[in-house]
């Protein structure tokens, strides 16, 4: 996860010195000076699935687009149903290069006349270029940059959420609206990248620190570093943009097929939608799947996958000890014809071998708060 | 009894020719949380430099190295069950493996407690 930056390179988050003052261990991510743990990778990551847990997630790129027809611009880019999505509503999407590869994950809302997106933090000046490059002509985009974004999630988040944002916790999974919190205006949303039921909070950069004092106030809440982040996020089966996404997958091969919204998979209309609309008919040569490892040891980014005559079909691309489940998990592509779940693969890391099988993911079962019927 | 440290935060305590090898606290620290560790079987013969065992954190895998050259003699069992033993004991029972010294001279290369702690400081 370090990256060879010069510590003088590194910009700081608005809460910097909010999380200095906790103790945080600061490394360096996505240009950015950021905590990687407080207490404990362990204890934050245990923390957030029992209680709730606060994530500083300012790094990450929050961007608008206005302009006449902007769902229908944003479409030509992304394959998710934009023009249907109604307002105050979150999609999930991906950013498509023309040959169908992915640039960037991401989530895009409809906010009254505009688009609110939030982008990977070590991928967004890419992003913003790609916008401005590949849009029609006629769309504005304008970069948040002195907007701060926290994440509270956990079982407890909604009831010490609403505390301090009222109404709140009426808001279902993937819809948000906007909200006053300790006095400041907040567009607050539940969504996140824990598997939790939780709230992405997007404030100004000032109100940043009087924001994340109100909510660690409550004891059932504690700050949560990068460490616990990436582990939750992988017992939850979500992937990471530039280790299980890059821009040699596509969503079909990634396993995201969901986002491809109905009326995209009839008309096409999106950056590489030949390719992917023939992998949605054909299959893909590879996919993304869940590894459950045998042992202790982790395996991680970078091991090849064997088959049971120790020919190479595949890579890991992320795997961890998932605190949860108290034992190795893993994600990677493997050639399609061997990514039923049950199926056992080989791992091959620094020169030792590894069992693994093919699980459904997510790892740890998903809460997430959705409204009856819906 | 004598205890020395290497410059990759291994310690080695002597009592006559065998040697108890682990991580030092300021190592367990920078790890983090540990999740696996791997020790290497009695009878395998190590020279001064080798990689001896092996420790995982949730983050990441670290090597550790044999102080001196020497051939084990035993390894710490505790450590499969309960890793996090190492976090939390690191100097005492976190232990990793012990080893018969091949040739104590080598000691005189490493630091001694003092000079160690006060050269972590520095870090």
């Amino acid at each position: 996860m370090a990256e060879t930056t010069d510590i003088a390179d590194l910009h700081g988050l608005p809460l910097d010195a909010w999380h200095r003052s906790r103790g945080a261990r600061m490394v360096p991510f996505a240009r950015y000076s950021m905590p990687v743990q407080y207490e404990g990778v362990i204890a934050e990551h245990l923390w957030t699935r029992e209680s709730a847990g606060l994530f500083d997630v300012s790094h990450m790129g929050q961007l608008t687009f206005h302009g006449d027809g902007v769902d229908r611009a944003l479409e030509t880019l992304l394959p998710g149903e934009l023009q249907l999505l109604k307002d105050g509503r979150l999609r999930y999407s991906m950013l498509l290069a023309e040959d169908g590869g992915i640039l960037d994950d991401l989530m895009a809302t409809r906010r009254g006349d505009h688009f609110y997106v939030v982008v990977n933090g070590a991928t967004k000046y890419g992003d913003i270029e790609q916008f401005e490059r590949r849009m029609p002509k006629g769309i504005v985009i304008d970069h948040m940059k002195e907007q701060a974004l926290l994440a509270l999630q956990g079982p407890r988040a909604a009831e010490i959420l609403e505390n301090l944002a009222a109404g709140a916790s009426e808001l279902s999974f993937m819809q948000g609206g906007a909200f006053t919190i300790g006095g400041t205006h907040a567009w607050i949303s539940r969504s996140g990248y824990t598997g939790e039921d939780g709230f992405e909070i997007s404030v100004s950069a000032t109100a940043a620190e009087g924001v994340a004092d109100a909510l660690t106030a409550h004891e059932a809440v504690k700050p949560i570093g990068l460490g616990a982040r990436d582990s939750l996020r992988l017992e939850a089966g979500l992937p990471l943009y530039g280790h299980d996404l890059d821009t040699t997958t596509t969503p079909v091969m990634a396993d995201l097929q969901f986002a491809i919204g109905k009326r995209r998979r009839a008309e096409g209309g999106f950056a590489g939608a030949m390719r992917i609309l023939a992998e949605l008919e054909n299959g893909a040569v590879q996919k993304r799947v869940g590894l459950a490892v045998e042992g202790r040891q982790p395996v991680r980014e970078g091991a090849l996958i064997l088959d049971a005559e120790g020919e190479e079909v595949g890579r890991v691309t992320s795997g961890t000890f998932s605190p949860s489940l108290q034992r190795p998990i893993a994600m990677g592509y493997v050639a399609t014809a061997l990514g039923a779940p049950g199926t056992e693969l080989k791992l091959e890391q620094r020169g030792k071998l590894f069992q693994a099988t093919v699980v459904p993911m997510p790892f740890v079962p998903h809460r997430y708060h959705r409204k009856q019927g819906a | 009894m004598s205890l020395h440290f290497t410059g990759e935060h291994e310690w080695i305590r002597v009592e006559g020719d065998v040697g108890i090898v682990g991580i030092s606290n300021h190592a367990q620290e920078a790890l983090g949380d540990i999740v696996f560790a791997e020790v290497p079987e009695s009878g395998r013969s190590l020279n001064k430099g080798d990689e001896a065992a092996v420790v995982e954190s949730v983050k990441a895998a670290s090597d550790i190295y044999a102080p001196v050259a020497g051939e084990v003699i035993e390894a710490n069992g505790a450590l499969a069950d309960d890793p996090a033993l190492i976090n939390r004991d690191p100097e005492g029972q976190g232990w990793f493996f012990k080893m018969r010294i091949a040739d104590k001279a080598e000691l005189d290369g490493l630091m001694d407690e003092a000079a160690y702690r006060e050269w972590v400081k520095t870090l």
